[in-house]
């Protein structure tokens, strides 16, 4: 039993443990999955001086309220996320990019992730849980990771191995910056869909359904027409593409994404919109915008240079 | 051989080796996973085989797409190689409870449940490849009076252990998930252990699969 832990008093709605995911399992059927909003994750860790690989708490839309047991300890919530911090009787309302100390008794109130979907909880030490595949990642679809591959739970404990603990808060005043074109490269069957389809896919606006999940994102929206096949011989999927089933609904796959399947592929969101895509919540709009796959490649550098400026500033 | 190369999104290649779903195809597929596996070249981070692609991802923060293919056309591929591969049998309980659309089967096959029972289980079938839900194999084929489509409407939650038809192939729920193959049987089997990280899958690409029918009671007592 550890000395250091926080009680779950309430879960959340989908609280799990992630962090930067597994690689070479493509081929068994077993996802990347990770923490979904990488660069808020990243920054997370910095702000408790974890290693930036370190294991988070990720949450969706409601997150959890625990209850804290222990030495002192310091912790920072990223994202658009709004929560409580009750030491004894006070309560103050908690601001994310920015780390605070607790101690023995205090509570941390997650109560809702702001016009957004993921947010980070990152506690300063090391949590005391088992890897799989060396990654804690949470993938509740296989039951693989941590926690037996299942969210977690009321009741429970999230113990630490050790714990960090610093009197100097640090912050640093990062901005999410929201996005509606989605910028994609054609997909592998883009010549399956009729003209009209076509255009629909760049010009039109798609809804982010409500089904929507770490597996993928769903869309509605006006119809997209294939004239060729409506199945194609399953094949490997990668996170970010987009499928078109036989309804004509597109669905995006994220990051705990099927790693083969059998709808053809209109497109495939670039790497440097990804962090972005899957924090756009139900009920948005979204619509996709062609680039090609050097644009693409040099958008990512961009995207990767600004992450490493924002934890160098840390 | 590979066709032609080309880019699925920025992170990965898409190899064509073909539109054919044959086992001389999938061998050649399989053939280049094993090896870019076992080169460990830079940057990749994930192989997906299938019928007839091969999907190589890698790390956009170190390489890209034009590195990657470079490396990938000039490597080795030992294409008259043979592939070292396991036979492996699976028990499958075919009770009227477990077999939950043999009904449908009847129909759309005009066979009887003995002869889609007969046929079914008087064959080999080669593991093409696995994936989709974690080691989940997709098994073939099926004789030309065995195939079947998809349900119109997939199920919520096919059990565990299912042995399902489409098309010409066949396959195995490892967890339960959403799916919609015709459901034929259940097996006991544990077909894919996380607890297991070197070889979690009990079949894989390139594997010989029999089925052999058991009764449920047998079925009922296997893990005992």
């Amino acid at each position: 039993m550890s000395d250091n832990y926080f009680e779950i008093i309430r879960p959340g709605i989908n609280t799990t443990f992630q962090d930067k995911g597994r690689d070479h399992l493509y081929h068994i059927g077993i996802p990347f999955s990770g923490a979904m909003d990488n660069r808020n994750y990243l920054i997370a860790n910095k702000l408790v001086n974890n290693n930036l690989d370190a294991a988070i708490i990720e949450f969706a839309y409601q997150g959890p309220h625990l209850k804290y047991t222990g030495g002192k300890i310091n912790f920072a919530i990223t994202g658009d996320v709004i929560f409580i911090i009750k030491k004894g009787d006070t309560e103050i309302e908690g601001k994310c990019y920015e780390s605070y100390q607790i101690e023995n008794g205090n509570e941390i109130n997650i109560i809702s992730t702001s016009k957004s979907v993921y947010g980070y909880l990152a506690l300063g030490g090391e949590l005391d849980i088992k890897l799989q595949w060396n990654s804690c990642s949470i993938n509740t679809k296989a039951n693989i990771g941590s926690n037996d591959g299942k969210k977690l739970d009321t009741g429970q404990r999230i113990n630490l191995k050790k714990i960090n603990s610093n009197k100097d808060i640090k912050k640093t005043n990062y901005i999410n910056t929201k996005i509606e074109n989605i910028r994609v490269i054609k997909g592998t069957n883009f010549d399956y869909f009729s003209e009209e389809g076509k255009k629909i896919f760049y010009e039109k606006e798609f809804k982010v359904s409500k089904l929507s999940d770490r597996m993928g994102m769903r869309l509605e929206g006006p119809k997209i027409e294939n004239i060729v096949n409506t199945n194609i011989k399953s094949e490997g999927l990668i996170k970010g593409v987009i499928q078109v089933p036989a309804d004509g609904n597109p669905i995006i796959m994220l990051s705990d994404h099927g790693t083969v399947g059998g709808y053809p592929k209109i497109g495939a969101v670039v790497s440097a919109d990804y962090d972005r895509l899957v924090q756009i919540a139900p009920g948005s709009k979204i619509k996709f915008k062609e680039i090609n796959l050097s644009d693409a490649e040099t958008l990512f550098k961009l995207y990767e240079m600004e992450t490493q400026n924002l934890l160098s500033q840390i | 051989m590979i066709k032609n190369i080309s880019n699925l999104g920025d992170t990965a290649l898409y190899c064509d080796f073909g539109n054919e779903v044959n086992k001389s195809i999938n061998s050649q597929v399989i053939k280049y996973f094993k090896t870019i596996k076992e080169k460990k070249v830079k940057g990749i981070n994930n192989l997906t085989p299938s019928y007839n692609k091969l999907i190589i991802s890698y790390d956009l923060k170190q390489t890209n797409f034009n590195e990657v293919k470079k490396n990938i056309e000039n490597l080795n591929v030992e294409t008259s190689l043979k592939l070292n591969t396991k036979r492996i049998e699976i028990p499958v309980c075919c009770h009227e409870r477990l077999s939950l659309d043999v009904k449908r089967l009847e129909k759309i096959l005009n066979l009887s449940r003995d002869k889609i029972l007969e046929n079914f289980l008087n064959k080999e079938y080669f593991c093409y490849m696995t994936g989709f839900i974690a080691g989940m194999p997709f098994l073939g084929d099926l004789n030309e009076n065995m195939r079947a489509q998809r349900l119109e409407t997939p199920r919520v939650k096919v059990p565990k252990g299912s042995v399902g038809l489409t098309e010409q192939f066949a396959n195995i729920y490892t967890f339960e998930s959403p799916g919609g193959w015709n459901i034929l049987g259940n097996t006991p089997v544990k077909v894919f252990d996380s607890s297991l990280e070197d070889e979690p899958n009990l079949i894989n690409p390139g594997d010989t699969v029999t089925f052999k029918e058991i009764s449920l009671d047998q079925y009922k007592n296997y893990n005992e």
